[in-house]
Parts: structure tokens; C-alpha cells; sequence
């Protein structure tokens, strides 16, 4: 394959073209709206709106961040003890971890409705042992709580691949050397699980902080993220150049949690695939 | 493995292609149940000599604005004329005029209101009817009743040059009267704070603010900035005090789910609501006309001047007028409409609603919407966003510096435990 | 390690119960016999009747379905040969910074990933003078770029894990270097390239977020006709519509447990035989 470099290159061009359209050039759009006004002249005006969502931004990482963090308490002993079931066991639970991930999302979250709401499945359960329906729906609560369902699986999954492929050995050799198990988690299993950890993180903040319909349905406008606001931009308001100026403000922002979050996870370009399942 | 993943990518296609057909065979089905005819011969020929077949138009409406039950008014244009419909719908006028200013996208038929059709002609952005495609408007519309709405004049033409009416209607206060026993007389009622949680209002900040503008004794179509401040600021109160939740068509599940005490809405989707309730053999909503006054608005089919069929797009609004897809309309939105043919016929069953139609006397105080300014609409629209923005509480901030310092302290450990590492190692 | 604790079979039990309680009151009230999405009053089927007859959602169902193929499709014949070309590359800067742009779909919110590209098609199609640019071209070249990534990402593993020498080897056997490529690279590659196609193609049906800044009026996914859908008066027949996936998928997804079991158990006696 080396020594052909004309056919090397004609196999590189239609992807690096493509790359180059749809990938970069809608990134230099974005760019180009946010710094034009709604006739096209160059203006600053957006820019210096941004400001004024700074509220918004604080808001969508704090959501964000506690749903991240809760998916990751919640998912990180169930990726532990899956890990530690029989085999066929541990197949089938995979594929059941995956499928909601096939659904529509729109409906899996539109189902808590019906789950969460003042009439709903949970309240009238309540209300039969006598205690008055509780507000579980159009909170912040419940908008936590859409987020972590539908992004646990993601969760989830990278954790369970790398504690399955963990090495029994090691953590056997750590018993033998007189580890307790708590010690052994501490010790063995969690440093082992870190780039687990990073990859799971990833792929649930980032939607989190970006969503809009989870909000839009569970927090009834009480709870207005980025999202909703740019989505507003495009779809009510009319003004693609703040939009576009937020979601500029949105990518630079989540970059810069990925960088930090790389860190961490020593990643050499060897596993550049690592956020892959 | 690899076998059985080939297999797999096999079933998926063959459950394609079965999905595919099964739809192809249902579209045939109900076109075979249609067997009772209810158009006439003449209306019969009259469509199928258009020339449309083989064509696509592309209609822009509102939710829930088209009978797709009784008659399924898209489906019969579609077998009269052999012209394919694209029908999609938006939320509010704010959402349809973003999606078309936009670009990217081209409609036939768009179904606005009032004020967004006043924008929309300013802006060069709809195009003249030719009512000779129209014969239906001279026949049917009821130009007595409600040609005063259309007869404004806009850069030399009136709104009648570019737009039909659909329907017509006003805003109108709902309440649950389990847990409100007295008629409220005001608007005032939903910024009391004992029904906190339980209140629905508009997501569109035309129909918010106009509440406030209401109670404020506004102009709704106010050109002051300090106008739309104070009523921003009575809505933001209001937002504080009883945490309403903004709602568009949502509104129908959460009002007849009981679970609400108070909602704002469209005079005729309250009849649809109550209807729907009896259905259930329930009856817990009632309105009421706030004494501050209501909006009073219409809907009109216009046609952008995106369009790439403007005949059918015609024939599509003559359709619309036809006696027998008027009431079926009529029959499924609920709103008022303005269809002569419609309000003579006996079988008609909204005649006597006061809702619908209500008496001059109920809704004194009724304003029109109109186009503002553009730089007034921007503002409205930051000051809306502000509205429904951040309510800053201390916990979250709290939240998200601990968040902050938690990384910083993690990557300060990590950096020393690197150097160390190396260290280690080198040595 | 096999034991599994009674305390752990009950922590996972209760995971799957909070993941699969949405689908087992959407699968209960698909059957409601009103059109109440909050309360059960009878049971009927007449929701899965009506969405049989409902053309707009069998219509945007052929329309996944088929967007969803295509897409795939395109994305994995590009992507593998993206892969090829990537893998091939020996300047280092340059490979990292193909690496680093492939990265971007997946890395960036979807949201502004949507919306980047219903601006470059609103703005190429106001520079060509079109008013009706959105529509299936740009809604398919969306997901093939954002499919591209996944597609690369499970290739590449694969790729890396080939012995370049046995290619040249056959090279050097008189092997034209496009069939050496079929003959020894593209075998070893395939599992890759078919993960990655499912993948796609699996993105692509349950792509919202994207689709929504980029569809046309004449060409609505199901997505985004749930949307609309969830934006109006909720009747149980979306419900049904989910039931009726939910099913479909759970169905496909015990098919694949089977083969896969099947296919692992031939593995370990032939490994078992092959140790003998």
C-alpha cells in the first residue's frame, strides 16, 4: 500500500473533500453567521449578546454535570457487578442495556409524562395508599431525570466493555497480596476503569448540556438550557446569528471539557477510538 | 459471526421492505373504504380537469387545523386532483415565519394570523391570489360578517389580495371548575399565588404579552419600549409567583388530564376540550372572557412566494372552501369559521356556541393584533426569552463552582501523580 | 468470580426496571381503550388499527427506512475507504489532523452539528438562487457525515490489526494489488466494516436532533414526525407505533443473542478440538 501514492490519493480525495464540505465548511458558516447581522454586514452585535446568556450556560453545565454524575454513580456498580455474571447472562444483558438505545428517544422520554404526571402511573399509586399527588413533573427534578434515563445506557456501556476486559489476574494477584475488597476496587479496579469512566462521561455530558426536547417535555419552560435557547433562535425567534453565536459558544465550551477530560485519560493517538463502545 | 451479522442486515432489509409494502397496501385500503362519494359530479370534474396530477404542493399549516378524521380533507384533495400534499405543521406564527424567512424551504400553502400575514405582505413575501382559480370565495365566504378584518391596505393592496380566511376566533381563559367555583371575571387570576403549579400559559410571547399588555390597559400593538418592559415585567412577576408552565397544543392532554386549574388558549379549542371531556362522560372546564379584553385574531390561507405550484395551491384554497370540507373543518377545529355555506347548514353543531361565536357585549374590550415594528418584535422576542430565562437560584451556582473546583483539585492530583510516575520511572 | 451476589442480582434488576418502565406503560396504555395518554379506561386495539391507516406515518416510516439504507450504505462504502486511505497515510501531521476532523461529528453537541449544516444549505442554497434546498439530499448527506466517524472508528481497529506484509506477500505472489485487497485485506476487515454499517444505519433511524434542522416538507422522518406529533394532542397511537418497534427490535435482538450464542459454542469446540 505504500508505494502507490496516486491511487492513495485518489482513495483519500472524495473523503477528504467531504470532510472538507460538510464537516469544516458548516463550522466556518456557523462562524460566518455569528459575526454577520440578518443583512449580511459584519457586526459584532451577537457576540456581544452572548453575555446575557451566561445565566444559561452556568445552568446547562450544572445540569449537565449532576446528571452526568449521578448516571455515573448509578451505572459504575451495575458495570461491576454485570461484569461478574455468568457469560450468557452478561450477553443478553448487554443487548437489553442497548435496546432502548434503538427507540425513538422523543417517546421514551415523552412516556414519563404518563409515568410522572399529576394523574400519572406513580401518583395514582400514591394516591391509593393515601398520600396527595406530589409535583414530579415540570421540575428541575424531572428534567435530571430524563436526562439520566436516556443517556445511562451510554454510561453504561464503555464502563461494562472495560471491566469485562479487565484482567481477573490482577485483581486475584491483589487479593493475594492481602487486599480487602473495598481495597481492590479502590486500588485495581477503579485506576483500570478511568478511561471507561472518561469515554461514559463524555458521551452523556455533552448531550446533556445540548438537549432541548428533554426539557421542552419534562420541565414544562420551567427549565430553559442552551439548548431551548438556540433552538428558539432557529425555530421561533428568527435570529440564526445569535443562534449562531451560542452554538459557537457551545462547541468551544464543550471542546474545552473534552480537553480536560482527556487529560486525565492519558490518551495516546493509539486510542483515538476509545470513545467508541 | 459474520455470517450471521450478513443474515441479520438481511432480516433488517426484508423487514424494510415488508414495513414499505405494508404502507403502500394501507393507503390502498382507505382509499377503497372512501366509497360513499360526497362531492358532487360538477366538483368531481372540476378538480380532476385542473391538470394537477403529478404534482406535489406543500402545505404549512397549524396543528391540529385540518379534519383528518371525518373526511381526511388532505386525502380527498389528494384523489380528486392526483396532486401529492406534503402537509407539516408549525406551533405558533413565530415558528412558521422563522422556518420560511429562513430559506431552505419552499411551501405552497401557509395558514398565518393577522399580524404575521400584515409582516409577511410588507416584506414582499406573499403573492397575489388570482380568485379566478378561487370561485368558491364569491360564493361561500362571509364577506358581511368578516370582511372588515381583511380590508386593511398594505403598500397599495389590501390583505384580501393575499390571504382567505380560515377562521376566526379569540383568546379565551380556562379554568378547572373542581377547584375554581366562581366565574374569574379577570386575568388577574393567574397571578394568584394559591394556584402556583397549576397554571398554563402561552409558549408564544405575541399571546403572553398580550394578557399582560391586557391588564396593563395597553395597546396591544404598543410601538413604546416602556410598554413592553412593564408587561414584561408583569410577566416575569408572574412567572416567580406561580411558576406557570408554557404551553402550545400540549395544552389539550394537560387541561382534560385535570391536573391544571387555569390554562389560556384559542376560544374554539376550549369546545374541542370540553367536547372531548364529555366523550368521558367529564365536565370539569368552563371559560370565561376576562373583562381587561381578549385578542381577537383570524387565520388566512395564504400563498409565499416560495411556491413552485401556485395553481394548486389555488385549487388547494377553493378546496378548502367547498361546503362539505368546510364543515368537516369546522366540525374538527372548533374555531369559528367564516364559511357562509357552513354557518347556514343546520347540521352545523358550534351555531350555538357562546364560546365560539360569542356576543359583542362578552368580549367589550377585544383587540386586533398588527404588525410592530421590526426592531419592537426583536425586542419583544429578548425580553420573552428573558422571561422564560434562568431564574437564578443559589444552589445552582453552588453546584457549578463546586464543579469547577472538583476538576481543578482532580487535575492538580493527576498532574502530581504523573510527575511522580515519571520520576519513578526514569529513575 | 461467577457468583453473583443477591444484593447485585437485585441492583441490576432494578436498573433494567427504571430503563424498561417507560416501554411497559407505553406498551400498557398503546392499548388503551380511550385517547387518554394518563388514564386507562378498556382495552382495545383500535390505536394499531388507526396507525395502520394513518398514510402521513407509514409514509415517514418508508421514508427512515429508506434514508437509513441509503445512508448507511454510503457511509460505509466511503468510510472504509476513508480508513484505507487514512491508515495509508505516513506523513504523521497530516494523518492526526484527518484523525482530528473525523473526531468533530461525534464530539460536538448534535445540536450544532444540525444546525452548522442547515446553515451551509440555507446559505449554498440561497447562493444558487434555490428556495426548496432542504430536503432528502441534505438530510442524507447530514447523516452520512455524521455516520462517517462511527464508520471509520470501527474499521480502523481492524485495519491496524492486518499483517501489511501478507498483502505484500501476495503482491509479490503476481497478485493484482485491487484483488490482493479483496483477497487478503478485505476479509479481515469485514467484521469491522459491518459493526460499522450497523451502527449506521442504527444512528440514522433514531437520528433526531440533526434531522430537525435539516428536513424538507417533502421528505419527513419518523422522528421528526413523533415530534410533531408529541407537539399536538397526544393520542395512544404513537404509543402503539413504539410498541410495535419496541417489539420489532426486542424480536431482532434475541434472533442476534441466538446466532451469536450458537456461533460462540461452534467457536469453543473447535478451539477445544484444535487443543486436542
Amino acid at each position: 500500500m505504500k508505494r502507490s501514492s496516486l491511487a492513495q490519493k485518489i482513495i483519500n480525495a472524495p473523503y477528504i473533500l467531504w470532510a472538507a464540505l460538510f464537516v469544516i465548511a458548516p463550522l466556518i458558516m456557523v462562524l460566518y453567521y455569528a459575526l454577520t447581522d440578518s443583512t449580511g454586514a459584519f457586526s459584532l452585535d451577537s457576540v456581544k449578546q452572548i453575555g446575557d446568556y451566561g445565566g444559561t450556560f452556568i445552568l446547562s453545565i450544572s445540569y449537565g454535570a449532576v446528571a452526568t454524575l449521578i448516571s455515573l454513580v448509578i451505572a459504575y456498580p451495575f458495570a461491576y457487578f454485570l461484569a461478574h455474571t455468568k457469560a450468557n447472562f452478561q450477553r443478553m444483558s448487554v443487548m437489553l442495556v442497548m435496546l432502548p438505545m434503538w427507540m425513538s428517544f422523543l417517546i421514551r422520554t415523552y412516556s414519563w409524562i404518563t409515568i410522572l404526571g399529576e394523574s400519572g402511573v406513580i401518583n395514582s399509586a400514591l394516591g391509593k395508599i393515601g398520600i396527595g399527588p406530589l409535583p414530579l413533573l415540570n421540575n428541575g427534578g424531572a428534567v435530571i431525570l430524563g436526562m439520566v434515563y436516556n443517556f445511562l445506557p451510554y454510561m453504561i456501556l464503555p464502563l461494562y466493555t472495560i471491566m469485562a476486559k479487565m484482567d481477573v489476574r490482577l485483581i486475584e494477584a491483589a487479593q493475594d497480596l492481602g487486599c480487602g475488597k473495598l481495597q481492590v476496587i479502590r486500588k485495581v479496579v477503579f485506576p483500570l476503569s478511568v478511561p471507561g469512566i472518561a469515554s461514559g462521561i463524555t458521551m452523556v455530558f455533552v448531550p446533556c448540556v445540548s438537549t432541548f426536547y428533554i426539557t421542552q417535555k419534562l420541565g414544562g419552560g420551567q427549565v430553559n438550557l442552551i439548548g431551548d435557547v438556540i433552538e428558539a433562535q432557529f425555530q421561533t425567534a428568527n435570529n440564526y446569528n445569535l443562534g449562531a453565536a451560542l452554538s459557537l459558544v457551545l462547541m468551544v465550551m464543550i471542546l474545552i471539557c473534552l480537553g480536560i477530560l482527556n487529560y486525565f485519560t492519558d490518551s495516546d493517538d493509539e486510542v483515538n477510538g476509545g470513545v467508541l463502545v | 459471526m459474520k455470517k450471521i451479522i450478513c443474515i441479520l442486515l438481511a432480516l433488517v432489509l426484508v423487514i424494510a421492505v415488508f414495513a414499505t409494502g405494508c404502507a403502500e397496501n394501507e393507503t390502498e385500503e382507505t382509499e377503497e373504504e372512501a366509497e360513499e362519494e360526497i362531492f358532487s359530479a360538477e366538483t368531481l370534474e372540476y378538480y380532476a380537469g385542473l391538470g394537477l396530477e403529478g404534482t406535489t404542493l406543500n402545505v404549512y399549516n397549524w396543528g391540529e387545523y385540518i379534519d383528518d378524521e371525518e373526511i381526511d380533507v388532505i386525502s380527498q384533495f389528494e384523489r380528486l386532483t392526483g396532486c401529492e400534499v406534503n402537509y407539516t405543521t408549525f406551533e405558533s406564527n413565530e415558528n412558521m415565519y422563522s422556518k420560511l424567512s429562513g430559506g431552505g424551504v419552499s411551501y405552497d400553502i401557509i395558514i398565518p394570523s393577522d399580524y404575521m400575514i400584515e409582516r409577511l405582505i410588507k416584506e414582499g413575501m406573499l403573492v397575489e391570489l388570482d380568485y379566478e382559480n378561487i370561485p368558491n370565495y364569491d360564493k361561500y365566504f362571509d364577506k358581511e360578517d368578516y370582511g372588515y378584518f381583511v380590508d386593511d391596505e398594505i403598500n397599495g393592496h389590501t390583505i384580501e389580495d393575499y390571504g382567505i380566511i380560515y377562521n376566526v376566533g379569540t383568546t379565551i381563559l380556562i379554568y378547572n371548575t373542581d377547584y375554581i367555583k366562581e366565574k374569574p371575571d379577570s386575568w388577574s387570576i393567574l397571578w394568584d399565588e394559591q394556584y402556583k403549579g397549576k397554571v398554563l400559559m402561552f409558549n408564544n410571547p405575541r399571546d403572553s404579552f398580550a394578557i399582560a399588555q391586557a391588564m396593563l390597559g395597553q395597546d396591544f400593538n404598543s410601538e413604546s419600549i416602556e410598554d413592553w418592559d412593564a408587561a414584561a415585567n408583569l410577566l416575569l412577576e408572574q412567572r416567580q409567583k406561580v411558576k406557570p408552565t408554557y404551553v402550545m397544543d400540549e395544552i389539550f392532554n394537560l387541561m382534560e388530564s385535570g391536573d391544571y386549574y387555569l390554562g389560556v388558549y384559542y376560544a374554539g379549542d376550549f369546545e374541542l376540550m370540553r367536547s372531548d371531556l364529555e366523550e368521558k362522560g367529564k365536565d370539569f372546564l368552563d371559560y370565561a372572557f376576562p373583562k381587561e379584553g381578549v385578542n381577537t385574531f383570524y387565520d388566512a390561507m395564504c400563498i409565499p412566494n416560495s411556491t413552485q405550484n401556485k395553481k394548486g395551491a389555488e385549487a388547494f384554497i377553493n378546496f378548502m372552501l367547498e361546503p362539505e370540507v368546510a364543515l368537516a373543518n369546522a366540525e374538527y377545529i372548533y374555531y369559528a369559521t367564516a364559511n357562509k355555506a357552513v354557518l347556514e347548514n343546520e347540521d352545523y353543531s358550534l351555531a350555538e356556541s357562546e364560546a365560539v361565536y360569542p356576543p359583542e357585549e362578552l368580549i367589550a374590550n377585544a383587540q386586533q393584533f398588527h404588525d410592530i415594528s421590526s426592531e419592537n418584535l426583536q425586542y419583544m422576542s429578548t425580553l420573552w426569552m428573558k422571561v422564560k430565562g434562568t431564574s437564578g437560584s443559589g444552589v445552582l451556582y453552588i453546584v457549578f463552582f463546586s464543579c469547577i473546583a472538583a476538576v481543578v483539585v482532580v487535575i492538580i492530583i493527576t498532574a502530581l501523580k504523573k510527575k511522580r510516575m515519571k520520576k519513578y520511572y526514569n529513575i | 468470580m461467577t457468583k453473583t451476589s443477591k444484593l447485585a442480582k437485585f441492583y441490576i434488576a432494578l436498573i433494567f426496571a427504571f430503563l424498561y418502565a417507560p416501554m411497559a406503560v407505553m406498551t400498557v396504555f398503546s392499548f388503551n381503550g380511550s385517547a387518554s395518554t394518563y388514564k386507562m379506561s378498556g382495552f382495545s386495539t383500535q390505536w394499531y388499527l388507526r396507525l395502520f391507516n394513518d398514510e402521513v406515518t407509514m409514509n415517514a416510516l418508508k421514508n427512515t427506512i429508506i434514508l437509513a439504507v441509503v445512508s448507511a450504505a454510503i457511509a460505509t462504502a466511503m468510510g472504509t475507504l476513508a480508513t484505507i486511505g487514512i491508515n495509508s497515510m505516513r506523513n504523521k501531521r497530516l494523518r492526526s489532523g484527518v484523525m482530528s476532523v473525523t473526531n468533530i461529528p461525534m464530539m460536538n453537541p448534535e445540536i450544532v452539528t444540525g444546525i452548522s449544516m442547515m446553515l451551509l444549505f440555507v446559505f449554498a442554497g440561497t447562493m444558487l438562487g434555490r428556495k426548496d434546498s432542504l430536503g432528502f439530499a441534505t438530510i442524507l448527506i447530514a447523516h452520512v457525515t455524521f455516520q462517517l466517524p462511527y464508520v471509520i472508528l470501527s474499521v480502523m481497529p481492524k485495519l491496524r490489526q492486518t499483517d501489511s506484509r501478507i498483502y505484500e506477500a501476495a503482491q509479490d505472489l503476481g497478485c493484482h494489488p485491487l484483488k490482493a485487497f479483496f483477497k487478503v485485506v478485505f476479509p479481515q476487515i469485514l467484521p469491522g466494516i459491518v459493526s460499522g454499517a450497523l451502527m449506521a444505519f442504527t444512528l440514522s433511524l433514531d437520528d433526531f436532533i440533526i434531522s430537525y434542522f435539516t428536513n424538507g416538507p417533502a421528505f419527513q422522518t419518523l422522528p421528526i414526525h413523533i415530534f410533531s406529533m408529541t407537539k399536538k394532542r397526544v393520542k395512544p397511537d404513537m404509543y402503539a407505533l413504539s410498541t410495535l418497534i419496541f417489539v420489532a427490535i426486542f424480536v431482532l435482538l434475541i434472533l442476534m443473542n441466538i446466532a451469536q450464542a450458537k456461533s460462540d459454542k461452534k467457536q469453543r469446540v473447535r478451539h477445544r478440538d484444535g487443543g486436542i
